[in-house]
């Protein structure tokens, strides 16, 4: 616990803190406000949000699962845990990137429109990343694709050249792995 | 258990139960039901205050003072927006407050009604947690568990919005219960082996630090008891945050003063140099650390808070130990007494000696005037004049409430009310009604400036319809002393607006609203003009003249570390104006 280096606690430039990404699940009450209370403090204090999802996942209890992608130095990531604990609905919050291997999945939809060669090409990429068409006419697809969130991207990106319209994203749900729950 | 009622009766029926027994409050359309209630009932006295920003600093005063909840009552719209400064304060300074704020009907709430606003949506981040109650069956419910809120863990405000027609619904009343929460259960009790590493820690210091805070005085008088009986065993000097005075005695030897931007040499200098600092429920503020990264540089650092969040947040610390002060002084003191360390008596005694020789640059020396009266002097005078009663100062924002902080001296917690996170002028009128309102045979002087006392000088038509004796003392300078002093520091003397052309005749105001008035422009007479306010069975407005430029030292710069303190006895003017670095500029 005491730090072996007492001169200083002070890192110099040369030590300072990186940024790092964290997936954090946050079970909370699902009551009015509640998710208005949890973007508040990330707006209020200056904190990152890269991806947020929300939905009650425990009917029975009201209890609804929001798990967010954030970037902070490990400093930073430790204050939004604390922070977060301090708001009253909050049961609990999990750091799934700290803590251990968690599953990170993420849906979209992605609409492409376009004519022959192009077309064909999209819908070969479609199947190599195992996307669904729900929708289609002679001019468009629309795939539903779901995977980790890099795929996706790539995906996305690969679409661009090939007719790309728009894409709308869940966001990334996440869960630890094993048997145990948060 | 459970009993029919109307939503308007179990507010009433609920503060009951929860022991309350003073409410501050102004009506209007949305809260009417509630106040037909309070009409008819006698148990709870309501203040009307004459703004709701004043009941608000008012349940402040109340709730400092006592340790109990403060709680307000205000109407939709309007009312609640005007409350948004004092909850803002009361989180900021960890009070627990209850507001209870009226709302439009459920089916009009957001067709922009008259007075309606957002008032969870506004308060959201101003308060600790709020509830809009849209079903009358949850209301008792609510209002016990905004209690519980208010006062558990960190202190804070909560706010209760209940639409018109709640108040006037049927639906079953329960009684408080203590059922454990079920998502906010914050941890009092420290993990003992942490405490035993800081004890360690503590008796191998060559030298150490007591740096205290709110927190001690928020935990209650046996946290204080606790730490004055720590200290003492330690022998290790102390000091305190502003929001902590009180906790320790000042009269005590080992007391090192206020530290901080206004705090003493001593204090500053022992919390730079320190091998060991033991912080007891403050929060490494700004006003406390200057310049982070030259922050007392060679400590290890023990962190008690009962906030997890409170670690770590600006200052990394060696050994955090999350607890309620009393419990984990409690838990210190057992640990220290059954160890009996043996102390580095040596390094300690010449510990003492450094810590003696930067007393001696006496810090708060000022150059007393017979002419003028200084500032310092009229809080000096104000102290020695009532150090031997039953005394309360509260204050407004400003060089005043430093000065006091500096000059006015307390032996025990709870005495001193003032507005330390957000910095609130017109605090200190509203907050001494509320002291005088808990405590009404006591001294409660509000230590004003001439600016301040204006930002909430409605409340002297409240104190006048309770009763309510309490003594403004205004150190005038027709200036806004603090904005000068750092536009002196900061933007080459240029005073833009900080110079208040037509400042009333405060002796005729007082007058006005019934109160007496007095002035003092004269250190000659100054002694038996303040025995006379104290004497005075009334209210008071004690218009004291004193220097007009006066600056408040010894200071710690913007951007600057606690050895780089400006000390007031050979400050030139130059000094003064390159005192703060392009990069100090930018704070506050």
């Amino acid at each position: 616990m005491i730090n072996p280096n007492p001169q200083t606690h002070y890192a110099g430039p040369s030590l300072r803190q990186d940024v790092e990404t964290r997936t954090l699940s946050v079970l909370v009450d699902n009551e009015p406000g509640v998710l208005a209370r949890v973007i508040g403090l990330f707006s209020g204090r200056g904190y990152n949000i890269d991806s947020l999802t929300v939905t009650e996942t425990e009917h029975e209890k009201h209890l609804s699962r929001i798990t967010i992608i954030t970037r902070g130095t490990p400093a930073v990531l430790e204050q939004i845990k604390h922070q977060l604990e301090r708001l009253v609905p909050i049961h609990r919050v999990r750091d799934l990137t700290f803590e251990g291997v968690s599953l990170e999945r993420e849906l979209a939809l992605v609409k492409v429109a376009g004519k022959g060669e192009k077309r064909i090409e999209a819908l070969r990429m479609a199947e190599i990343f195992r996307a669904q068409v729900v929708d289609t006419s002679i001019e468009h697809f629309v795939f539903e694709i779901t995977g980790k969130p890099g795929k996706i991207e790539t995906f996305i990106n690969l679409m661009t050249e090939l007719g790309l319209v728009e894409v709308s994203r869940t966001g990334i749900a996440a869960i630890g792995r094993g048997a145990a729950a948060m | 258990m459970a009993r029919t009622m109307t939503g308007a009766e179990m507010v009433i029926k609920a503060l009951q139960d929860q022991g309350v027994e003073h409410i501050f409050g102004y009506p209007g359309g949305a809260v009417l039901p509630i106040y037909d209630e309070l009409f008819q009932q006698d148990k709870i006295q309501h203040v009307l205050v004459r703004q709701e920003g004043g009941a608000l600093h008012a349940a402040e005063g109340y709730a400092r003072s006592t340790g109990k909840v403060g709680v307000a009552l205000v109407t939709s719209g309007p009312g609640a927006t005007n409350a948004v400064t004092g909850l803002t304060d009361a989180l900021m300074d960890s009070i627990p407050l209850v507001c209870i704020t009226g709302q439009v009907p459920t089916h009009l709430i957001g067709n922009d009604a008259f007075q309606e606003c957002d008032t969870v949506g506004i308060t959201r981040p101003c308060t600790k947690h709020n509830w809009l109650v849209k079903n009358v069956n949850d209301l008792a419910r609510v209002l016990h568990e905004a209690f519980y809120i208010a006062k558990a863990g960190r202190p804070g405000p909560v706010v209760i919005d209940i639409p018109k027609d709640i108040q006037f619904a049927s639906g079953n009343y329960v009684g408080p219960s203590n059922i454990a929460h079920k998502t906010y259960k914050p941890r009092v009790k420290p993990d003992p082996a942490l405490v035993r590493d800081a004890v360690e820690l503590m008796a191998s210091a060559k030298r150490p630090v007591f740096y205290t805070g709110g927190g001690v005085i928020n935990s209650g008088p046996k946290a204080s008891q606790l730490l004055r009986e720590l200290v003492r065993l330690s022998g290790f000097p102390i000091t305190s945050t502003l929001m902590g005075l009180g906790a320790y005695p000042a009269s005590d030897k080992q007391w090192l003063g206020m530290l901080g931007m206004h705090g003493t040499y001593e204090a500053n200098l022992a919390m730079h140099d320190c091998d060991v600092m033991i912080n007891i429920g403050a929060r490494f503020d700004d006003r406390i650390t200057g310049r982070i990264d030259a922050f007392s540089p060679g400590s290890r650092k023990i962190h008690v808070d009962i906030d997890p969040s409170s670690i770590n947040k600006n200052i990394q610390v060696d050994l955090p130990i999350i607890g309620d002060c009393a419990y984990v002084l409690e838990e210190m003191l057992r640990v220290w007494k059954a160890k009996a360390p043996q102390l580095d008596k040596a390094a300690l005694k010449a510990w003492w000696k450094d810590i003696d020789g930067w007393r001696a640059r006496k810090s708060l020396a000022y150059k007393n005037s017979t002419d003028v009266i200084m500032p310092q002097y009229a809080c000096q005078r104000l102290y020695e004049l009532t150090k031997d009663r039953d005394t309360y100062i509260t204050t407004e924002v400003g060089q005043h409430q430093m000065w006091a902080a500096q000059f006015i001296h307390f032996e025990e917690p709870n005495r001193w009310m003032t507005s330390g996170g957000l910095g609130t002028m017109g605090y200190g009128l509203p907050a001494a009604i509320g002291v005088q309102l808990a405590h009404p045979k006591a001294l409660v002087v509000d230590v004003a400036g001439d600016a301040s006392i204006l930002m909430n000088i409605q409340e002297c038509s409240t104190a006048v319809q309770y009763n309510l004796p309490v003594k403004v003392f205004i150190l005038n300078n027709e200036y806004m002393g603090m904005v000068r002093q750092w536009q002196q520091l900061l933007h080459g003397n240029r005073l833009s607006h900080s110079y208040t052309e037509a400042l009333p005749d405060f002796v005729k105001l007082a007058e006005a609203y019934g109160w007496t008035g007095m002035r003092c422009d004269h250190p000659a007479d100054l002694d038996d003009a303040i025995r006379e306010m104290i004497n005075h069975k009334g209210p008071v407005i004690f218009d004291c003249r004193v220097a007009k430029l006066a600056n408040c030292f010894p200071m710690i710069p913007s951007g600057k570390a606690h050895n780089e303190m400006l000390l007031g006895e050979n400050v030139s003017d130059e000094d003064v104006s390159k005192a703060i670095g392009k990069e100090g500029k930018v704070l506050v």
